[in-house]
């Protein structure tokens, strides 16, 4: 089966419609119209982008070429996650950690998928390292920065809570324990949510993707399956080591509660 | 009764106050007083070691540096002025065993199973005080223990915090507004005012 061919004027009238869905929400005085502009441009340019990149990288297939590929993929991703933060560690500790746990979980995860798992020749053939290693990264930086945000305004919010708990002799691990619990549940909230709806409520993208370019359904149902259990690690991984290093992060030697350290949020 | 090594201040240097050192020997109770912001209560969280400080703070012969954040801490126990409900339930706040002095107090043992929501802010301060002697202190930092009783309560909690203290035998702390209460409790008097502590008989560990 061969895709069909998709002309940039059919993608003008989808676009047309979100100029349309734009406009209703400006009409209804909704305040989402300039954003919802935004991100759709954002969307339109990056992936034009990416897709110049690809073509060039997918000719060359050169170690060295995917490597600078990935690291530039992890150090934006990393950005984003301090974006999302309202009061984030100070002193380029948020974009550290977050970038660090992502590193750990998201490249250790993707190079075993591809050396013990797919195994493609090289191991490093990009047109199976960058999507993988993409859906990766885009899920581990969502369950990261969910995590480290519940985790600094939890702190922040119950910093009189930790307090009075550390005067009663608590550990600092005891002290904040309910809240690395909450932050570790909302960073893989959306994972396992993706999980268990999977193929009822909804299709995922990468299956659909790949039976509308004409792979047999229960191929690309393994893909799938494959695909969820590395996001799910890698997710879950990152996590935790985000949650791990951070929480220490708001405490010193002494075991002292330091909300200093956390930022103002940003109007 | 039980004795305990006292506890010294060494030039303890928090916030604007002017470097502190004092000793207070086991069964003193030594009432600081002085205007709100005066820092009364940083000192006492320098003490704890909750705030970055400099000086020394020894219990004897033990330094807080000696030993880690909590378990300085669960000597050296600070009660707050307002005190912090985590769990669900009054009891879970309690190390487990039997809990002294609940009905010396005015309150009855089914209280522990209460949910927090239940208490009232004079039970709460009661019952902060309870929680943190049940974890065997070597120590007592109190920041205003009778800030939200009414007059009858606050009797109370003195008498019986007062046969606690001379049963236990800590070296005490006491943060009061209150002239009559200072009267009442302390064996020793200081004030914090313009940056520095006055004490009316300053007592020094060198």
């Amino acid at each position: 089966m061969q895709v069909i061919e998709l002309a940039w004027w059919q993608l003008a009238l989808a676009a047309l419609m979100v100029v349309a869905l734009a406009a209703c929400t400006v009409a209804g005085r909704l305040g989402m119209g300039r954003t919802l502009l935004i991100a759709a441009g954002r969307t339109v340019i990056q992936l034009a982008l990416v897709g110049l990149v690809l073509e060039v990288l997918f000719a060359s297939a050169r170690l060295h070429w995917v490597v600078l590929m990935a690291v530039a993929m992890l150090l934006i991703a990393g950005r984003e996650v301090v974006a999302r933060q309202k009061r984030r560690l100070l002193g380029g500790w948020a974009f550290g950690i977050g970038t660090l746990a992502m590193f750990l979980s998201s490249f250790t995860v993707a190079v075993l998928t591809l050396t013990v798992i797919i195994g493609p020749e090289p191991w490093y053939r990009p047109q199976y390292a960058i999507p993988l290693l993409g859906m990766m990264l885009g899920n581990t930086m969502t369950g990261v920065a969910l995590a480290l945000d519940r985790l600094t305004e939890g702190t922040w919010q119950q910093r009189a809570v930790i307090e009075n708990r550390l005067m009663l002799g608590q550990t600092w691990r005891e002290a904040i324990g309910d809240i690395r619990r909450e932050a570790m549940r909302s960073g893989l909230m959306p994972v396992v949510n993706a999980m268990a709806a999977a193929g009822v409520v909804s299709l995922p993208g990468m299956m659909t993707g790949q039976i509308l370019a004409g792979t047999a359904p229960a191929l690309a149902v393994k893909y799938q399956i494959l695909i969820m259990f590395t996001i799910t690690l890698g997710t879950g991984f990152g996590t935790l080591v985000a949650v791990a290093l951070a929480s220490r992060r708001l405490f010193d030697d002494r075991e002292r509660l330091r909300p200093d350290r956390l930022a103002a949020p940003r109007q | 009764m039980a004795t305990h090594p006292p506890l010294c201040l060494d030039r303890l240097d928090v916030g604007d106050l002017r470097p502190v050192s004092l000793r207070v020997a086991a069964g003193e109770v030594l009432c600081l007083a002085g205007p709100s912001g005066a820092g009364k209560s940083r000192l006492l969280r320098a003490i704890a070691d909750l705030e970055p400080h400099g000086g020394m703070v020894t219990l004897g012969e033990l330094a807080q540096a000696d030993l880690p954040g909590h378990a300085w801490r669960r000597r050296v126990m600070l009660v707050p002025a307002e005190s912090q409900w985590w769990a669900e339930r009054v009891g879970d706040h309690f190390p487990a065993g039997d809990v002294r002095g609940l009905s010396t107090l005015g309150l009855t043992p089914a209280v522990l199973d209460w949910p927090v929501g239940r208490l009232s802010s004079g039970e709460k301060q009661r019952l902060a005080l309870l929680r943190a002697l049940a974890r065997g202190p070597s120590v007592l930092l109190l920041d205003e223990p009778t800030a939200n009783l009414d007059d009858a309560t606050t009797r109370g909690v003195e008498a019986w915090l007062m046969a606690r203290i001379r049963e236990g035998g800590w070296p005490v702390i006491w943060v009061a507004h209150d002239p009559a209460q200072i009267a009442r409790v302390a064996t020793r008097r200081g004030r914090l005012e313009s940056g520095r502590l006055v004490e009316e008989a300053p007592a020094t560990c060198k």
